[in-house]
């Protein structure tokens, strides 16, 4: 049973991801990015590891790729005219492609012992999968992690201070300012005599 | 296929027992949740409808069945009949494809939702995880509905919505936080069952730990206005803004598109009062214990456990409908300003200040 969501899911992953690459609309190949990250989401919750599915949807799926299908979809690029000269890059992307693909074989290779799915344990040494990634993340890898949070938050500062260009010309709104009114500032009662106007 | 007829006719029930049974089973349920999440959205809308009636001192719609009771209904037939207008220059794969992802999303988030002792569908151990993951997901219903119109007003109106929506899971994730916290399991029936006992003991509350009760409740607040802004609700509705923008990414969307888009919606409404009484309002667990419900059957108390948990729901869904009625619509940058300058710090705080709690006092099982 395993084996069949298995086959069925991996179908869908690599068509998915071939269609990233195969669409001619940059939209659909988002969207189609959006499935692939999703159908692997499935395969993890497949081997066990179901926490690691869910951040995988919250991360990726809830957040980076909302960001790029703004960013495609804001992007008025005629794309057919951009892709006239791609035909002559292919021998940078054989290259490219060859070279991953020795890299991960190299390393299948070099293991020997793929784990298959029925002796894997996706959470060694704790109840639940969150669990054990806790674990080894705070006791073994609590420095790595940490510095991951810095270098995540100067990224954040980063691109706070790139967008910050302290333009005057721009209206801002003083909520405490706005708040703060009474109507005492904001109304004035005129008695109108007719036929004279304010 | 022969020894599944001797099988059948033999009455041996090992066929059964094996796979398809469970399969069946769960196919069942999940047929059970859809049919009486469809039926109860019904009335629902209609209660929607004459709770704001009611606020502007009109009557409502009371002209189909008694009391308007059938309007959701006839509703529904008038969108069914109606044309399906595609717009020209639409991307039409993309276009219908953007209110049946909403709906079919709305759908699977009650797959872990446990609205009485056992009757839950899948009872995941990431189960809080997995209603966040699933609802992030419904601003790609939107982005795509409102691009895909290739029109200015729905792509203006999904750009907003995406935004808003972003923002606001934000805080919603640190409020969950705090609950998976003080409870210290991502299982949905772990959190209902650590609020039993009576109201106090309720996650909103939470007088059992008095310490951190006051930031219980500013956080059970905050979910519930981020729950207002997640689900496009007014005050928070400007996505579909009909002042500036018409009616935002559903301009283009005509009859049964529309229709899911609506239900969709509609029952992300109901999903997050669903959530507001799972994580602070204790769930299927009465307000009081009830001694005298210790020795009745079984069935029995799985029904009032469920009738709890309903009448829970059906209040804070009144509560959306007041909110809609009485709040007028803020402004974008009032919006962005609640969400990132005001929830963010305070849920980061409260976080910071529950764990402290939980390591101090120990309450953690």
């Amino acid at each position: 049973m395993d084996l069949i969501a298995f086959y069925i899911l991996a179908t869908i992953v690599t068509v998915a991801a071939l269609g990233v690459i195969v669409s001619r609309n940059p939209v659909h190949s988002v969207l189609f990015l959006i499935l692939a990250f999703l159908t692997s989401a499935g395969l993890l919750v497949l081997i066990g590891a179901e926490f690691l599915a869910m951040l995988l949807i919250v991360v990726y799926v809830g957040a980076v790729a909302v960001l790029f299908l703004f960013v495609v979809m804001m992007l008025d690029v005629d794309f057919v005219e951009l892709k006239q000269g791609t035909l002559g890059y292919w021998p940078l992307g054989l290259i490219a492609g060859a070279l991953m693909f020795g890299e991960i074989a190299l390393v299948t290779f070099a293991r020997g012992n793929v784990v298959s799915a029925g002796q894997f344990d996706p959470s060694p040494g704790a109840e639940t999968n969150a669990e054990a990634i806790g674990l080894v993340m705070y006791s073994d890898y609590l420095l790595l992690f940490q510095l991951a949070g810095i270098v995540l938050l100067l990224a954040m500062i980063g691109a706070i201070v790139l967008t910050l260009r302290g333009k005057t010309s721009v209206k801002r709104q003083n909520i405490g300012k706005q708040v703060a009114r009474t109507r005492a500032e904001a109304f004035e009662l005129k008695d109108v005599q007719p036929g004279e106007g304010i | 296929m022969s020894d599944w007829i001797q099988q059948f006719f033999t009455g041996d029930t090992s066929f059964w027992t094996a796979f398809w049974w469970a399969a069946l089973m769960v196919t069942g349920q999940i047929g059970l949740f859809m049919v009486v999440l469809l039926i109860s959205l019904a009335f629902l809308l209609l209660l929607d409808r004459k709770v704001w009636a009611g606020v502007m001192l009109r009557k409502g719609p009371n002209v189909v069945g008694a009391f308007g009771l059938l309007q959701s209904f006839a509703d529904f037939g008038k969108f069914l009949l109606k044309e399906i207008i595609i717009p020209a220059g639409a991307n039409k794969t993309v276009f219908l494809l953007a209110p049946i992802m909403t709906l079919t999303l709305a759908f699977i988030c009650w797959a872990v939702v446990p609205v009485a002792p056992g009757w839950v569908i899948s009872d995941l151990n990431v189960g809080v995880l997995y209603l966040f993951a699933i609802s992030s997901l419904g601003v790609y219903g939107i982005i795509m509905g409102g691009w895909a119109s290739n029109s200015k007003y729905p792509f203006l109106g999904s750009l907003r919505s995406a935004a808003q929506m972003v923002s606001y899971e934000v805080s919603i994730g640190f409020v969950i936080v705090t609950v998976i916290l003080l409870v210290g399991s991502m299982n949905l029936t772990d959190i209902v069952n650590n609020q039993e006992g009576g109201f106090w003991n309720w996650h909103a509350f939470s007088l059992n730990n008095i310490v951190i009760a006051p930031v219980m409740f500013a956080m059970f607040v905050v979910f519930f206005v981020s729950a207002l802004a997640e689900t496009n609700r007014p005050p928070f509705d400007l996505p579909e803004a009909e002042s500036e923008l018409v009616a935002g990414y559903q301009v283009e969307y005509s009859s049964t598109p529309y229709l899911l888009f609506m239900i969709g919606e509609y029952l992300n409404i109901v999903l997050m009062c669903a959530m507001l009484t799972v994580l602070f309002f204790g769930g299927w667990h009465a307000p009081f214990p009830l001694p005298f419900t210790e020795d009745m059957a079984p069935w029995l108390i799985a029904f009032g456990s469920f009738a709890v948990f309903a009448t829970k729901v059906l209040f804070f869904f009144f509560l959306f409908a007041m909110v809609k009625a009485m709040v007028p619509r803020y402004r974008y940058d009032q919006l962005m300003r609640l969400g990132w300058k005001v929830f963010l710090p305070m849920s980061l705080v409260a976080v910071l200040v529950v764990s402290g709690y939980v390591v101090y006092a120990g309450v953690q099982a």
